[in-house]
């Protein structure tokens, strides 16, 4: 019903899909899966029409198509459900479903009734007990889920694309979706179901298409395949680097939290942080794996002085007790946050690389009062250099780079502060293979040379690559602590997983 | 490359060449238009503009706003013009207490930084948005004014403060050597000191500067600050330029001056654009007005004239930026 044939989709500095083929049939599930980063967004960026500048073609029900905008491939017969909820939380249920879509009496006003009458019947469909006319703003986000499947179910669509649409609702709604998946399927569409849960994938799919690194790597049919063998193709490789020195002994900690606590900032009774205790030797890399919500980001941001501080918190440096209420007082004490959005917390992508790698230690660089232009070029040239930024000029807009070189500014700028433990969150998703394992080197490089980092990742792969130790968080608190040696990835996830969510399942 | 340079700089001065083109119009138009005295005339009539705009710059370089300096600056003058020719008297304490002419006119200054530090720290401690925190104030300040002047003008200040909006040094106004000066300074500050440099890096992206370890609260109350001690300068001009402080001077000059900075091509969300941009803007706004005015064209047309002149500059500025 649908080939893309051989799609190529470049961003600036960035090749995000190459020569990517695949087909849709009709009355078929087809899984399209692969890791973060691998591509699986901006196919359907491209399928759903949100790009138009592609390479290669969409053949659709036998003619070429390229679609101008979302709404005319919706008109097509192509709709997309996403996994960020694009509804809007003040408008009511049936509103939402019908907004760009309105239904008009002849008079030309809004025919509430209909379009109310027809909102009740998908949701009867979807079995959600909610009024049509309840704020979107008050449902749960399951519940939020579902509005939005039945927005793509308003139009008659050949083509249904589902993005994690199982990200966020119960087992019972999961059972609802996956009934619905099956009438679709006997009425003749074509799904295109995107979902990290392979279980899932199993139980509904009848084709799958592996993309990796922006390329189709493999497709077939689920029948035959197990588990294990999609895994195998989904990452088909292990991480590879130079293994460091083991961290020698050496006895001093260079940094020692001890009982952090965060609370949840709009429900006081909750703990977003839950006495998380944890040391850091110099020259050591300690990883730390959590699932969403686990409490990692806050961790660190806590620790840099983002948020603030427990009375009962202590942080220890080189054996000095220090207090970090800001950022500020956390660079004077010899730490340095890589931020897990650096487009959002790490740049300021409207400047140049220059200022953005001299932004955190502009006070050295001045003289006599003013900023020494002399000092920042040496700088920035330093480190374009020594990190291989690859860089038209020093005065190129950071916006303009691509996502690992960008990463490497921000590594820069911490860097320049001489710090003495960097904390790295997230510090190389979305990035390509390439940058990331240069990013990887980095890292051992910088712990070679006596720097302590706390490495927070969700990437199980890349914390067993560079990790000397491994701290597992679930629900703000610690769960296990492993050596590099001892850790597996099965050991690891087991600790990730929330004991109720555990519990339930077994 | 070349035809790519040429675009480049068509961009870079295409106010000044709009000035140009508007200069050479309104001299064929009118011949009293490219006379000395009018020119000197017109750097006078912009010089308060300028004042309040360099500040109105710094803020919107943090992606703020300011709408309180027309009221920031009547009342400043007027509290110097007040000082200058009653003094305080406490009739209680039967105390009484004269100002001189520099005393007055730092109590002004003063009042100025003090109600723009407030604009800063209501900004920041509370998180009111700028629009809403300085559209207080403007209504604050307006009010003082009236209460501290009973609602009639102070006038008969003195000569030697007439200087200050009427004089000539070294063959030029005086004003415009205030304003001039000011302007440097701001230059200065903006491309050449950290503090200029956290004022871009706090417009462009705010939650990076702060995990930067940049106190964005401190430099957005310094800013806020210096915007209210600029007006209270303007404040000073135009009061003594007309020997007499009126209750409602500076009525709408937040939007002269608002005016300028967009037209200069500094950029509302923040991080983009220049002090000379400004200038730039606030002079072509003055020598529209004043050709408007040589030309006979009836007021009311004349602000029909400005608003479309600020709606095209923003549409240009606009379509470069997507051409970037």
């Amino acid at each position: 019903m649908l080939v893309v044939d051989k799609i190529t989709k470049r961003f600036p500095g960035v090749l995000a899909l190459e020569d990517v083929s695949l087909t849709l049939e009709a009355g078929k599930i087809t899984a399209l899966i692969g890791e973060n980063g691998a591509g699986k967004s901006t196919l359907m960026k491209v399928l759903s029409g949100i790009y138009q500048d592609y390479e290669g073609q969409i053949i659709f029900k036998g003619n070429v198509v390229r679609f101008s905008d979302p709404k005319d491939a919706q008109e097509q017969g192509i709709a997309i459900i996403h996994q960020e909820l694009n509804l809007i939380p003040y408008l009511s249920i049936t509103e939402n479903i019908f907004l760009g879509r309105e239904v008009i009496t002849q008079y030309g006003t809004l025919d509430k009734r209909k379009m109310k009458i027809r909102t009740q019947e998908l949701l009867d469909k979807l079995k959600l007990s909610v009024k049509p006319d309840a704020l979107v703003a008050s449902l749960k986000v399951g519940q939020q889920q579902v509005v939005e499947i039945a927005k793509a179910l308003l139009t008659e669509s050949d083509i249904i694309i589902m993005d994690e649409p199982t990200s966020a609702i119960t087992e019972n709604e999961v059972e609802v979706l996956f009934g619905i998946i099956d009438d679709l399927k006997k009425q003749g569409k074509a799904i295109v179901y995107v979902s990290h849960k392979l279980d899932e994938l199993f139980r509904i799919a009848d084709h799958y298409v592996v993309l990796r690194d922006g390329k189709s790597i493999e497709s077939g049919e689920m029948k035959g395949i197990t588990q294990d063998m999609l895994i195998q193709k989904m990452v088909g490789r292990s991480i590879q680097v130079m293994r460091k020195q083991a961290c020698e002994a050496r006895e001093d900690n260079l940094i020692a939290i001890k009982r952090l606590f965060l609370k949840h900032p709009v429900r006081p009774k909750e703990d977003l942080l839950k006495n998380v205790s944890l040391s850091v030797k110099k020259g050591e890399v300690l990883g730390i794996f959590g699932l969403m919500g686990a409490g990692r980001t806050e961790l660190l941001e806590t620790i840099f002085g983002l948020h603030p501080f427990s009375s009962k918190s202590e942080i220890h440096i080189e054996n000095t007790r220090i207090i970090i209420n800001s950022p500020s007082d956390a660079i004077k004490a010899g730490l340095a946050l890589v931020p897990e959005d650096r487009k959002r917390d790490g740049l300021v992508l409207g400047m140049d690389v220059k200022t953005n790698i001299c932004l955190t230690t502009l006070p050295d660089l001045e003289e006599r009062g003013f900023l020494s232009n002399l000092k920042e070029s040496l700088l920035s040239k330093k480190y374009i250099e020594e990190l291989k930024i690859k860089t038209s000029s020093p005065q190129q807009q950071a916006k303009n780079l691509s996502g690992g070189n960008q990463q490497k500014i921000v590594l820069a700028k911490w860097l320049a502060t001489k710090p003495k433990l960097l904390l790295l969150d997230e510090p190389t998703r979305g990035i390509d293979i390439h940058a990331k394992s240069e990013i990887y080197k980095l890292i051992l490089n910088l712990a070679d040379s006596g720097l302590g980092i706390i490495i927070v990742s969700s990437e199980l792969p890349e914390i067993l690559a560079v990790s000397d130790r491994i701290l597992v968080m679930a629900e703000g608190a610690v769960t296990a602590e492993f050596s590099s040696e001892e850790a597996t990835e099965d050991s690891i996830l087991k600790a990730a997983i929330p004991k109720s969510v555990y519990e339930n399942q077994l | 490359m070349n035809l790519q340079n040429y675009r480049a700089n068509l961009i870079r001065f295409q106010s000044l060449i709009a000035l140009f083109i508007l200069c050479l119009g309104l001299s064929i138009l009118s011949d009293k238009f490219l006379t000395v005295s009018n020119a000197w005339n017109v750097m006078r009539q912009i010089s308060v503009n300028i004042c309040i705009s360099t500040g109105m710059t710094l803020i919107v370089l943090t992606a703020g706003i300011d709408l309180s300096v027309g009221s920031v600056l009547a009342l400043c003058g007027a509290i110097t013009a007040g000082l200058l020719r009653n003094g305080i008297e406490i009739p209680s304490g039967n105390l009484y207490i004269g100002f001189t002419l520099l005393g007055a006119v730092l109590a002004g200054v003063l009042t100025g930084s003090l109600l723009g530090a407030f604009n800063g720290w209501t900004i920041t401690k509370f998180k009111v948005p700028p629009f809403v925190a300085t559209l207080a104030m403007l209504t604050i300040a307006r009010g003082l004014t009236m209460l501290w002047t009973q609602g009639f003008p102070i006038s008969g200040l003195g000569d030697t403060f007439l200087y200050l909006g009427t004089g000539w040094l070294l063959g030029i106004p005086v004003p415009v050597w205030i304003s001039g000066i000011i302007v440097l300074i701001a230059v200065l500050i903006t491309n050449k000191t950290r503090l200029g440099r956290y004022i871009y890096a706090i417009g462009g992206n705010e939650s990076a500067s702060k995990l930067s370890g940049i106190n964005v609260n401190k430099v957005k109350i310094i800013v806020y600050t210096i915007a209210g001690a600029l007006a209270a300068v303007g404040g000073l001009l135009v009061t003594s330029r007309l020997d007499s402080a009126q209750p409602n001077a500076g009525t709408s000059y937040e939007l002269d001056s608002i005016a300028a900075v967009v037209i200069g091509g500094t950029s509302l969300s923040g991080g983009r654009g220049s002090i000379l941009g400004t200038v730039q803007g606030a002079v072509i706004i003055g020598v529209l007005n004043n050709g408007l005015v040589l030309l006979n064209v009836s007021p009311f047309w004349q602000q029909v004239v400005k608003g479309f002149v600020i709606l095209l500059a923003v549409i240009i500025d606009k379509s470069n930026s997507k051409n970037d």
